[in-house]
Order: C-alpha cells, then structure tokens, then sequence
C-alpha cells in the first residue's frame, strides 16, 4: 500500500476557492418538499457528512448537488477544468455529462444501482478510464489491479461478474469505480448502508486512508452518527428538507445546538 | 447501372409501376425518407415507421422493407443467407420479389444491383452503384451494456464511446484477445459508432471506402442506417489488442481457395470434415474457373451445382 503516492492533482485554483457551492437549493415535488434553501461551499480535501432521518431530504439534496436533479431553484456551482466555478444546470448536457464523468464520481447506496452487473469487477473499475479516451488494455489493466488491491479485493477474482461477490466486495468495487479516474469531488450516498458492522468498519478505514491520501472532497450522505463521525470533518444536519444545524463534526456531534440535532445524537445506542 | 436507378420504380407512363413491389407508396416514400437521412449522417440510426410484413420479425423485414422502396423494373436481384444463394431464406426471398416484382434474380454478385444479405458482404468486391442491403436484427452496438434507449441515444449523440470498448476488454480478459466474430463494432466517418448486423468481422474491412451503397435495416427495432460509398469505416480495437480479421489455416475442400469467409462442414460420423467457402457464387465461379479443392468432386459439390440448376430455371 505504501507504493500509492499522492496522486498530482493541478487544480489551477486559489487554495481557498470552494470546488463545490450550493445556494438556495430547493428541490419540490409538486406540493412535497424535498430540501429547502440549502446553501453551502465545499473546499478541495474537505469531507461534508450529511446526516437526518429518512425522509429528511439528504438524497434529494445529494442528486441536486451532483447534477443529476434539476432543482426547482437555487443553484449548484462546480469549480469545473474547463470553466473554472460554473453552474452544473447552465452547461450544456454535453458539457454536464462530461463533468460528471470526469470530474465527479458518485457512489450509490446500493452498488447494483452503481455498477454494470453484466460486466466483470475489472472491466467495471477501467470502464471510467474508458470513457477518458484510454485505449491501451494493458495500462488499464495495471491501474484496474492496482485499485481492486487498494479496495483489498481478492485479485483472483477479478474477471468475475459483480453479482457473484458479496455485498460489501459489490461496494468496494463501486468504490475503485468511482475513484480510478481521479475525481476531484465524489458523492457518497449511504456508502455503508446494508453492511454489516465488520464490514462497514473495514470499508469505513479504507474509504478515509483514501480520501486523506487522495486529497479529493467528499459529500457523504448517511444516517449512521458513527459513520459521519469517522468520515467527516463538518457535518450538515438536516430535517424535513431544512438544514437545521452545520459545524465542525465533533463540535456538532459532542455539543449539539438545534433540539433535533440532540434527539438524533442521544438516540444513537450505546453498547 | 446509373440508368437503371434513374428509371427505378414508378417512373413508368402509366400507373402500371404504382404501388410497385408490395410496399404502397406512401410507405416506400416514408422509408426513402429515412434512407436518405441515413446516407446524409453515415452510421446514424434513424427511427422510421416499420410495416408488418409476410414474415416474422427476425426474418428479414427491416431489409425485405429498404429493397422494395428501392427496387425497381430494371432492377437485377441477389439474396444471400450466411453467404450461400440456395437457403431457405435467401430463396424465399428472392421469390418474393420476382413475384411481387417481376424483377430479375441472380445468383452472380456481378450481375446484381440489390444484394440483401444478413451474415456475408460477398467475396467478389463490389462496384459502384450497387447497394447492399442487410437485414438487421439489433442496430444498436451499445444495447447489451445499456439498456436504456434514451442513455444510448445521448451516448451516440454525445460520442460517449467508452462504453462500448467495455466489451471488447471483457473479450480480451477472458480470451486473451478480442475473441468477438460478429456484429463487430466500427467508427463510422469518424463519428457514430456502429453494429455492422452480424457480419463476421472477417468483412469489416470490405466496408472502409467501399464503392457500393450499404444499407441496414432493422424491423423490429424500427431503424435504418446507412454507410455512403466512399466512406471511413473503423473497426475498434485497443492500442495493444488492434482489430484482426479471422484467418484459416485450411483452404477451400471444394475450390482451394485461401483468403475467403470458410464455413466448416462435418462429412461423417468419423471426424471427417471440409472447410469450403460461405460465398456459394463466389466458390462456383472459381471452380468453373478451374480451380479446384482438395475435396473437388465431393458429393457435395453436385448438390451444390443442382440448386443452382434448379434456381436459375425458376428465376
């Protein structure tokens, strides 16, 4: 593992320029709202957890935010290669689809949604590198292995289609999916969720060796305390489409302000 | 050849030409519509309004369709299935254009104007002004990996043709080298992405900057595609896995031929076989050349030249 080096990321942007800023977000479904005016900036190497219940709007928010939902006002900016801090809903779908493609990543909550259940985990991992316009088979090849062995995937294993793995192995290989291509910012909705609690811890150590050695920004959507607690340096809470308390995670976790944010921290069990 | 396509079908005086060759009009006239937005965007696939016709779908219909808003009076037809001019298919329908027509049949390759073909692009090059007609069964290359039509659509119209190479490194991954034969994708004109129907990619090549007309039709799916005489045609391959035609190390049993399309026919129960051309006009007109196969005067050659008898008769 120690021959992963920091991988060169030239931004070309001020160090403190946000990579990601959302304001005014709302997103309604007819007479149901879905988040309401949320605003916030993201900063490269930064984490953002998301926590609320279910039905608080954190998904909504997350496709928002991703590009893949049109809000119904606000708007969502992307400090893009091509057109430095842009509005991802003001591109072209062209130029959108290839944001997404190349600069995003976006892990879902369950992989069969994120990964092609026809194709085997390798070619699932180089699909990515593919789409960049790589066509040499041997030098995805090596950066596929090379990642399937960072998620600790069993590299034997490595033409077998994703349905034949467990659940959790389906999550890590969306997890070198999305991070082969050297994304500057990945989306994470529930990476942990439908895990088992063995699992998630090894896939929690993993994701944050990767996301401090990477310097990439994460938006991790969860409702699990102890996962945001792990991931995240600033956390958002979030109820019935509102974000109700932001801060610094242990600050928000450990001295929690908002009445909602103090029953969503005191319900957690203790063992 | 240029005369006969000018005065195709219902140039005649009289409305004896109307209606001509099963397709009303109105029909031949939607589907010249979509030919021609075809032959303007080479490669793209254009939706058009798919008839019912006197065959299942699977059979030809996307093909049987192009040629009759095509053919005409003066016209010279040849079908082909796998290659061979006497199966069941190829001589089905080559009968039901004679006689919904009248036009002429042939089996010679020289002597045609409309070839419609599924699995072969005939061995003997073909000239300017001929047009090849293939029947189509899945026009859209991307269709196993993506089943979303509209998520196809954006990806051609975007060119996001990773995709699509996702199946030739699953090929490489488990073969050792792109192990697939047909329906091989190409680049055509440096733009779509294209599923040339199930030719084996052994005649990929006789696509690049060929003189003829080749056009696809799919009836079930409702598409017709198209590449232009004259046109960039690509077969994909990886830097370090580039594309490569089949080759056999057996020559032609009947006409001893060694760069040809070979299909592999069993003899006997005793593990006895023969390797002869899938192009049955292209093997004849060399055995009556002279050339002769390690297996020249085989059984199966008089079969063969029988059919052939028999077709020529009721042609």
């Amino acid at each position: 593992m120690s021959a992963i080096a920091l991988e060169e990321r030239p931004l070309n942007l001020a160090p403190d320029a946000p990579i990601l800023r959302a304001q005014n977000v709302t997103k309604r479904y007819g007479f149901i709202t879905g988040c309401e005016d949320v605003s916030f900036e993201l900063f490269p190497g930064e984490v953002l957890g998301i926590v609320g219940e279910s039905g608080s709007g954190k998904s909504t928010l997350l496709n928002c935010i991703s590009g893949r939902l049109n809000p119904t006002s606000g708007n969502v900016e992307f400090a893009t290669k091509k057109h430095g801090l842009t509005d991802l809903f003001d591109l072209s779908e062209a130029d959108r689809r290839r944001v997404q493609r190349e600069e995003l990543g976006f892990v879902h909550q369950n992989p069969r949604d994120g990964l092609r259940m026809r194709v085997s985990a390798g070619a699932n991992v180089a699909e990515p590198l593919m789409n960049l316009g790589n066509r040499h088979y041997g030098s995805m090849r090596e950066d596929t292995i090379t990642w399937l062995d960072r998620v600790e995937l069993d590299l034997a294993r490595i033409d077998d289609n994703p349905r034949n793995f467990s659940g959790g192995m389906q999550q890590r290989i969306q997890i070198a999916r999305n991070l082969v291509h050297s994304p500057r910012l990945v989306f994470m909705d529930e990476p942990t969720g439908g895990l088992d609690v063995s699992v998630q811890a090894r896939l929690l150590d993993l994701l944050r060796h990767l996301v401090r050695r990477s310097q990439l920004a994460v938006i991790v959507v969860t409702h699990d305390l102890a996962v945001a607690r792990l991931l995240a340096d600033r956390l958002m809470v979030m109820k019935d489409g509102h974000v109700v308390e932001t801060g610094l995670t242990d600050q928000v976790l450990d001295d929690p302000q908002h009445a909602y944010t103090q029953l969503l921290v005191s319900a957690v069990l203790q063992i | 050849m240029t005369e006969h396509q000018t005065i195709s079908a219902n140039a005649g005086p009289g409305l004896a030409d109307y209606n001509f060759a099963y397709l009303d009009e109105q029909t031949k006239r939607m589907i010249r519509r979509a030919i021609l937005k075809a032959i303007a965007v080479p490669g793209y696939q254009v939706p058009f309004g798919s008839r019912e016709m006197p065959v299942p779908y699977g059979w030809g219909t996307g093909g049987i369709q192009i040629t009759a808003s095509l053919i005409g009076p003066n016209d010279t037809f040849k079908c082909i299935d796998q290659g061979a001019d006497d199966t069941t298919n190829a001589v089905s329908i080559r009968h039901f254009f004679a006689k919904v027509g009248g036009v002429a049949t042939t089996e010679h390759t020289g002597d045609a104007t409309i070839i419609q073909s599924r699995h072969r692009i005939p061995e003997k090059p073909l000239v300017e002004g001929q047009i090849m007609v293939f029947q189509v069964p899945q026009p859209e290359p991307l269709r196993n990996l993506e089943a979303r039509e509209t998520e196809t659509r954006a990806m051609h119209a975007y060119e996001e043709y990773g995709l699509q190479y996702v199946r030739l490194y699953e090929n490489i991954s488990t073969f050792g080298r792109i192990a697939a034969t047909a329906g091989y994708p190409v680049m055509v004109d440096d733009r779509y992405v294209m599923s040339p129907s199930p030719i084996p990619k052994f005649d990929n090549p006789k696509l690049h900057n060929s003189p003829a007309l080749h056009l696809f039709g799919a009836g079930r799916e409702k598409r017709i595609y198209a590449v232009p005489p004259f046109t960039k045609v690509e077969s994909l391959g990886f830097e370090d896995y580039p594309f490569e035609v089949q080759t056999w190390d057996e020559v032609c049993g009947l006409c001893g031929a060694k760069h040809t399309y070979m299909d592999e026919v069993v003899l006997d129960d005793d593990n006895n076989r023969m390797f002869v051309c899938s192009d049955s006009d292209y093997c004849a007109d060399r055995r009556a050349q002279g050339h002769r196969g390690p297996h020249a005067g085989h059984e199966l050659t008089e079969i063969a030249e029988d059919v052939s008898k028999n077709q020529e008769v009721m042609a």
